[in-house]
């Protein structure tokens, strides 16, 4: 009986703690800027125009396959008049969100550091009604950077912080 | 079995054994899992386990991946201790890679993994109330510890269960800058959850009635079954692969392997709620050791190439023994990958423990393994 009457204390005592849950879909917990939902492309606010040059990278080294990617010449090239030091540029790309493992390989590969895991709740709430609307094209990745609705977090890949501690 | 249309003199009555399936979309078998139970009234006189139903190919596809793709799907074979599957997968790597894995590197892991150890222990805490039918209660009481781990790992690593954290040679980046504070302020949380749990669920008379002298096993099958971690610790044998083959710097710790006497479900269960505490003791020693300095080798190759060769690697994952079976004939892929999951090994003896047991305690039994099928299945 004694240690029935301790249960009902510890039950008691939550009672009167403050509640953890959160009221989710009015309310979104701040996420923390490393975590990882789905990769998205940035824009060059600079040249206005995205960084990815299409150079298969990333393509190459997804586990799951699930990226094409296409490149084209940039018009926007010096040799065109342009002022983009960019020979190659984005044509079309697609993520398939679907597959994707968010194993943030994509991220690490790539050399221009033209990708980035989505940081925000917009990566996290991606409900659909049909599978294929997860296929994400050239505009859809792009739109968040180029608004300028994400601030991105690309790992530096094996440096320590010698400052920590 | 038919039943005699005649009744004899002796035997007014001719029972029929019952055969009921358990699963595979069953609540409370922890996943995708099937057990055919024959019952005579209320007691069970066999289990025959069905498993495969999550069955991925998970080793059959890193073998046509390279050691950095492989981590991500090792991940998924163990989604509630992730690190610790991975620790194994990345060790195997580094032993035919020829890697040395920097002090700091260590002290994170070892941290991570104990961690991990908690937030899977947690879960099985809460799984387990259900099971015995404490609907409720311990489960919620659970996640809200389970989620301040998880909220950690989230800052770390940026992902809540598929970490991919630890890489061939140390890890993928540092932790934050607030790293020891964030710790200590979740092992604080915890501490007061073991706590919270142990005043809940082990003094109370009515769960312990419930899970006291059921599902037996005793030391001499248990090893003969190939049981490991806490259901094997259970049983009285003093099996630890962090005590008996230490990696990462187990050797340096001071901690305790936890051993039971009876090896019925309270011992399982306790065992476990004790090797939290330990846990705790491990992670704070860790803190005080840690250091800043390097994360990955000073000369960490390009394209990492293994060596040919094979390598057996264990590990004490929160279920028991995860090993790493890898196969090399040089480049960047294992040419042969076997996981050897304790969950497997510690589900042979389900029907050992559960015949001759009250239907209702079949679940029990089986939750008291702590089974994750996908580490089951792979
Ligand atoms: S995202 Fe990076 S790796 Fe992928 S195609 Fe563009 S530039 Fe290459
Ligand atoms: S996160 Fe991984 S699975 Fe997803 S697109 Fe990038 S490489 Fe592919």
């Amino acid at each position: 009986m004694k240690g029935i009457a301790k249960s009902l204390m510890v039950t008691l005592s939550t009672f009167t703690r403050k509640p953890v849950t959160r009221d989710y879909p009015n309310y979104h917990r701040e996420l923390p800027e490393r975590d990882r939902a789905f990769p998205l492309l940035l824009w060059d606010k600079e040249i206005d125009e995205p960084f990815c040059t299409g150079c298969h990278a990333c393509e190459r080294a997804c586990p799951v396959e699930c990226m094409t990617v296409l490149m084209k010449d940039n018009p926007n090239h010096k040799s065109n008049g342009g002022d983009s030091s960019r020979r190659k540029i984005i044509d079309k790309f697609w993520i398939d969100y679907a597959r994707c493992m968010r194993c943030n390989i994509c991220v690490e590969v790539c050399n221009f550091d033209a990708i980035a895991m989505n940081n925000t709740w917009q990566g996290h709430e991606l409900s659909v009604h049909d599978r294929k609307d997860l296929v994400m094209d050239l505009e859809q990745l792009l739109v968040q950077s180029h608004v300028g609705a994400i601030k991105e977090w690309v790992p530096v890949l094996g440096q320590s912080n010698e400052t920590n501690e | 079995m038919v039943a005699s249309p005649q009744a004899t003199p002796e035997h007014e009555f001719e029972t029929q054994d019952l055969l009921i399936n358990v699963g595979p979309q069953h609540p409370s078998t922890h996943g995708v899992f099937r057990m055919v139970l024959t019952i005579d009234g209320e007691v069970v006189k066999d289990v025959v386990p069905y498993i495969g139903y999550l069955h991925r190919g998970a080793e059959k596809l890193c073998e046509t991946m390279d050691f950095r793709q492989g981590i991500g799907f090792m991940d998924r074979t163990e989604y509630l201790a992730a690190h610790n599957a991975e620790l194994s997968y990345v060790m195997a790597v580094e032993a035919l890679a020829g890697l040395e894995v920097p002090e700091r590197a260590q002290w994170i892991r070892t941290i991570l993994c104990e961690l991990n150890r908690l937030s899977s222990h947690f879960m099985f805490l809460g799984a387990f109330g259900i099971d015995v039918g404490v609907f409720g209660t311990p489960f919620i009481y659970a996640w809200r510890e389970r989620e301040a781990i998880i909220d950690l790992f989230e800052e770390i690593s940026g992902d809540r269960m598929m970490y991919a954290y630890f890489r061939p040679g140390g890890l993928a980046w540092d932790v934050p800058l607030n790293f020891k504070e964030r710790v200590r302020e979740v092992l604080k949380s915890t501490r007061q959850g073991i706590r919270d749990f142990d005043e809940l669920l082990t003094q109370n008379e009515i769960f312990r009635a419930r899970t006291e002298g059921i599902g037996y096993i005793s030391a001499e099958d248990a090893i003969d079954w190939g049981m490991s971690g806490p259901s094997i610790r259970a049983s009285g044998v003093p099996l630890d692969v962090r005590r008996d083959e230490p990696y990462l710097k187990y050797a340096e710790l001071d901690f305790d392997v936890i051993v039971g006497e009876n090896g019925d479900v309270f011992d399982r269960y306790y065992c476990r709620m004790l090797e939290m505490h330990e846990s705790v003791k491990i992670i704070e020693q860790c803190l005080e050791r840690l250091q800043p300095g390097l994360i990955v080798p000073d000369k960490m190759p390009r394209m990492l190439r293994a060596a040919p060769g094979e390598v057996y690697i264990r590990t004490e994952a929160p279920r028991g023994e995860y090993g790493i079976y890898m196969v090399s004939k040089g480049g960047n892929r294992p040419y042969r990958l076997k996981v050897r999951s304790a969950c497997l090994s510690n589900l042979q003896a389900l029907r050992q423990m559960s015949v001759d047991q009250y239907i209702a305690d079949a679940i029990i039994v089986l939750g008291s393994i702590d089974i994750v099928l996908s580490e089951v299945d792979r």
